[in-house]
Parts: C-alpha cells; structure tokens; sequence
C-alpha cells in the first residue's frame, strides 16, 4: 500500500507568509526535539568517551558489567520467545473465538500497561518472598526465586506480556474468519491453517511486537529493581548497573555502560522503523 | 452428485434464522437459492458446507446417498466460494490455487509436476494463464472471484456451493461473470447450488430456483414456473416489479375498484396491465398518466388511480404509439392477466 502523496491543503496558498509559517513550525518541532532527545543522547556518548577509549572498554570489560549484560540477555532471551508464544495463543483466542471469560482475558492482558512496575516487583516479592508461604517452602526446597535471576526473568516477563497480544488483536480482529474458512473448507487441518493462513497473514505484527517487547525487557527497570536485592555480579541487570554506578560517582563508567543500552534502543528503532516499512508494503 | 438436505433449522440466540427448510439439488444441476437478505439463505449455504452446524433436531444433509451431517466441514470436501472470495492475501493466484493440494496428507498429494499441471489447467480455465505470480490485491474484482473459484475446483470437490458469487461486483462484469459460470457449469456439470438476492441473476442462471422468506421454502421450481406462476404473494412480489389492486370476483372475471371494496387482492405485472384511452365495459378503472418515460426497448408509465394509488404499465413502443399517450391524460386501465392469492396468515401487505 503506498501513501497517497495528497498535495497539503495548505499548498495551494502560495507566498512567503505560508513558507514562513512552513519554517517556524518545523524549527519548532525540531528544536523540540534537538533539545529534548538529540542533546541528551550526544551527552550520553560524550561522558561515555570523555575518559577516553580505554576507559569506555574497561567500563564494559568490566566483571560486573559483563554479568549485568548476561543478566539482562538471558531475561530477554526468556521474556520475548515466551511472549510470543503467549502473545500468539491470547491474540488467536480473543479474535477467532467466542468463549466465557474473554472479557476478562482481555482486560487482563491490559493490566500490565496500567499497573506501575514498581508495584508488580511488589506483588511478587509479597508472593513468592521469603515471608510468604510459597516463598517458604520453595526456598525450603532450594528454588530461590526473589533476590535471584528467576524473579527477574518473572518481573520481565509482567512487563512484557501485552505487548505481542495487544499488536495481534485488533490485526486478527480486522482479518476476521473467512480466509481459515476458506482453508478448512480446502481441506487444511487446525495446524495447516495456522501455519499457513493465520500467522503468515499477521508475520509483520508478530515481528513488531517482539521488537516493542525486546526493547522493553532491556530497559525495564522499576520491577526488576524491586525483586532483583541489587547483587552485584548476580542479580543485576544493565539497568542497575547503571543506576549503581551512577551512585557511586563513577560518572563516566555509568555513561559507558548506559550507551549501550542507548545504541540498543536505536538498533531496535532502526529495525521497528523497517519492519513498519515491509508491512505496509507487504500485500 | 446430488445434494439433499432436509428439514433443517437454525436459531441464533433469539432469532430463528431456518424453519425446517428442505432443499434437494439433482445431480448435475444448478440451483439458486433466491431470497431477501436476512432469508437464512447464506446460513442454509453454510450449513450445507458443515461451516455451520444446524440445531438438533434437524433432518439429513446428504451428498448422493451418504448423510454427511456428522462430518466436519473439512471431511465433506465441497468447494465453497465466498462472496468476498476470501483468497489468501498473502500468496499469489498460483499458491492460492495449489493450497488444496498441497494441504493434503502425504499420500494422497500430487507430485510438484502434477500440481504445477493441475494448476495451470485452473489457470487455462479461468483464462487467467499469465497472472498466476501476481497477489490478490493486484487483481480486479471479476478476477479474484474467478481465481477463487478455480481455487475451489482445485480439490476436485464433490459439489460447489456459492455463495452471492457476484454480489461485490459491478453490473457490467456481474453479468459476464454469471454468463461464464452458466456456461462453465454446462461444460463441467459440477453440482452446484449457489445463493444471491438477485432476481434476474437467479433466473437467468439457475436450473431450478429456491425461494426462501424469513426462514422458509416459498416456492421451488424453474425459473419460468416461478415467473409465471408463483404460488405465493411474496414470490409475486419478489420476482419484479408487480401492481396490487383491491376489488371482487364477479363470475368468471373480475371488477377492480376501491381499498374498502375488500374482497380480493390482485397482482398484476406492469407488462400485463392494459391501457385504453377510452371506457369500455372491460376496463373502468380510471387513472391519470403521471409520468411517462422510455426505458430502452419499452415505455414505461406512472399512473395514479382514483384512490391515489400508483400504478405502473409496461408496453412496447408500438402500442405507445397506437395510443397517443401524454403526461396528465386520463386513462382507463384493465388487467390482461391476473393472479390472486389465497390469504395466507401473518402476509401483510
């Protein structure tokens, strides 16, 4: 589908007065944004160099740095795969069947993006804690879930859960059931259909929302900060790392191992960008 | 292979979209199921197919001799066409075509070789060799449905079922489409039964048509019985244009006159009401010439009654000629032919 390139209704007032106003608006934009997101990001990579090459790659090199890194990996590399697998199954029931309860499947599916992080860290904490019955007996049992790697793979995963589901709905929904029909009546089975109709139809929203999903799980930080103790070299993830040296005043350790995180985000951006791109451009 | 369904009803919630509707389709034939929308046509048509299941309780559904009404729409292999032809956007006519084939179990599916043949075969049928790498989205409305029916023949189905195949089109290509299928029909004599709400599309097309009103069978039959001799008001109605008239019977014939007269209700066809421009002991009934106007072999005319209604006439252009009509004059009118229908409960007008 290309975007019809309608000429602006403002176009066909010609003269300086519209291309004066065509100019104040877009410095005001961009300076906006120049002010807002595009210095603090030069910042970023600026403290993060200011000591030097050597000293950004010790930043990294660093023992505690590379746990934070694995740390944060191995949550992600969890959370989104699951996701998608969830987010898949939730998105197909909600839009191609009618049951009890899918109200409040969708509405559940919601509560991540209404709830602070903060207070899911909490929940679980108060759940699986140590003090708590579950908690108890599991640690009696040797599973450490708060204070250990689990509990944040756990907090990553509440944060991330919408973010497949809620891409696939509304596509699936605006689908709707006459191309499985279709396939059913051909002769495909439940698992041709969705193999070769149902998800090939949304591969494009799939994408997008593990992309979404991925750049959460690497820069979420509230939940994990609650159920991770702070361990170093154990329980922290990148984030906290940052956070840690930050208060620790060494500034420019902290930037080295926040451009990361920063050229993540732009890497993820630079793909969601593209996969925009294919999926209007698919057929 | 013959289709038969019997008895068959379907309640959605509240709403009782079948009443025992019984629909029996020869082998070979062409049938239209005719209605309204909101008829149950569609939901007969997909109950057939086993998209639907119908309430319990309900009779048969047999393909040939085999009561196919506990197999799953997968097992009953009936190639379905959707009015929205439902292809799959994101694979070319010539996947969209080979799914079918290739969806099969192992054993039964053809070779690459025999499957790029059969495809081409569809392709050649539908006269659309060239376009086989193109998306659904690159093709005309009449293409799309042409690949989905090739799509649907590709299995080698039992019986064809369609449903408003036409309906998304515009009259021009509706009206090739429904010619090349008449005619693809004659050459591969595939059971077909196939739904629309479209009178003229019904009986230029079908075989046998089945007129279904709010549930019901009204009429089966040919599309000449039908025409000419529809056994209730509504297929009356349904089938074109028609005048109603109040008046009595007196004797072999009929005196037409006033609402309160009561007595009888009678249908005439424009076509075959007469006008006369003088009292004669047939025609009495007087009425003024409202409007007049040519509608390409024949002139139509509007005429309003003495009880204000409104009446309309069909006549060729000789007659026309023959009678001098003008716009404002007044006119005597009596019925060539006539139908009258018993009163049957809960038909209002």
């Amino acid at each position: 589908m290309l975007a019809d390139r309608k000429p602006s209704p403002f176009s066909r007032f010609s003269g300086g007065w519209v291309a004066v106003r065509r100019t104040l608006l877009m410095t005001a934009s961009l300076g906006f944004l120049g002010l807002f997101v595009g210095l603090p990001l030069v910042f970023i990579f600026a403290k993060a160099f200011s000591a030097g090459l050597q000293a950004y790659l010790e930043a990294i090199h660093n023992p505690l740095a590379l746990s934070a890194i694995g740390l944060t990996l191995l949550a992600a590399g969890i959370a989104v795969p699951l996701n998608l697998v969830f987010g898949v199954c939730a998105a197909w029931a909600i839009a191609k069947f009618d049951f009890f309860g899918k109200g409040v499947l969708t509405t559940l599916i919601d509560l991540p993006f209404s709830v602070s992080p903060v207070i899911a860290g909490m929940v679980y904490v108060l759940v699986l804690g140590m003090r708590s019955p579950i908690g108890g007996w599991m640690d009696a049992h040797g599973v450490k879930v708060i204070f250990a790697a689990p509990g944040i793979v756990l907090a990553t995963l509440f944060v991330t859960a919408p973010f497949v589901a809620r891409e696939l709905i509304p596509l699936m929904q605006e689908q709707g059931e006459e191309e499985e029909e279709a396939a059913i009546l051909l002769g495909a089975g439940a698992w041709d259909t969705l193999r070769r109709v149902t998800l090939p139809n949304v591969r494009w929203g799939i994408l997008y929302g593990c992309i979404l999903s991925l750049a959460r799980a690497v820069g979420e930080f509230g939940a994990v900060s609650v159920v991770s103790g702070h361990i170093r070299g154990r329980t922290n993830t990148l984030t906290l790392h940052v956070e840690n040296l930050y208060n620790e005043y060494q500034f420019g350790a902290a930037f080295a191992v926040a451009s990361l995180l920063t050229l993540l985000a732009v890497l993820t951006l630079a793909v969601k960008s593209y996969v925009e791109w294919r999926s209007e451009a698919a057929p | 292979m013959s289709i038969e369904a019997r008895e068959i009803s379907k309640t959605f919630g509240a709403f009782r979209a079948l009443r025992g509707v019984s629909v029996k389709v020869a082998s070979g034939e062409l049938v239209a199921l005719l209605g309204p929308s909101g008829c149950g046509k569609t939901t007969l048509l997909r109950i057939i197919s086993g998209l639907e299941t119908p309430d319990p309780g309900s009779g048969p559904i047999r393909f040939q001799e085999e009561d196919v009404a506990h197999k799953s729409a997968r097992e009953r292999r009936v190639g379905f066409v959707f009015q929205h032809y439902a292809l799959f956007r994101h694979m070319t006519v010539f996947e969209n075509i080979a799914f079918g084939l290739r969806v099969r179990p192992h054993s039964s599916r053809p070779s690459e070789d025999g499957l790029r043949r059969r495809v081409m075969e569809l392709l050649h049928l539908i006269q659309m060799e060239a376009m086989g790498s193109r998306y659904p989205s690159q093709l005309s409305g009449g293409q799309r449905q042409r690949v989905a029916l090739a799509r649907a023949l590709a299995v080698e189905p039992k019986v064809l079922l369609l449903d408003e195949p036409f309906g998304a089109l515009d009259a021009k290509v509706r009206q090739e489409l429904r010619r090349w299928l008449r005619r693809l029909h004659d050459e591969i004599g595939l059971t077909s039964l196939f739904v629309t709400h479209d009178q003229e599309e019904a009986l230029e097309v079908a075989d046998r048509v089945v007129i279904l009103n709010a549930g019901q069978v009204e009429q089966t039959g040919t599309p000449d019985e039908v025409f000419h001799h529809p056994a209730t008001e509504f297929v009356m109605r349904f089938l074109g244009h028609v005048n109603l008239f109040h008046g009595r019977r007196e004797g072999e014939g009929i005196v037409l006159g006033k609402p309160e007269d009561a007595g009888a209700r009678i249908f005439v066809r424009p076509h075959e009401l007469e006008v006369s421009s003088l009292e004669t002991p047939e025609a009495r009934l007087k009425a003024t010439v409202r409007r007049l106007w040519s509608a390409g072999g024949q002139v139509k005319a509007e005429l309003i009654g003495g009880g204000g209604d409104v009446f309309y006439v069909e006549m060729s252009h000789e007659r026309f000629s023959e009678l001098c009509l003008t716009e404002g004059q007044e006119v005597f009118v009596y019925p060539r032919k006539y139908r009258i229908f018993p009163p049957t409960a809960g038909q209002g007008d």
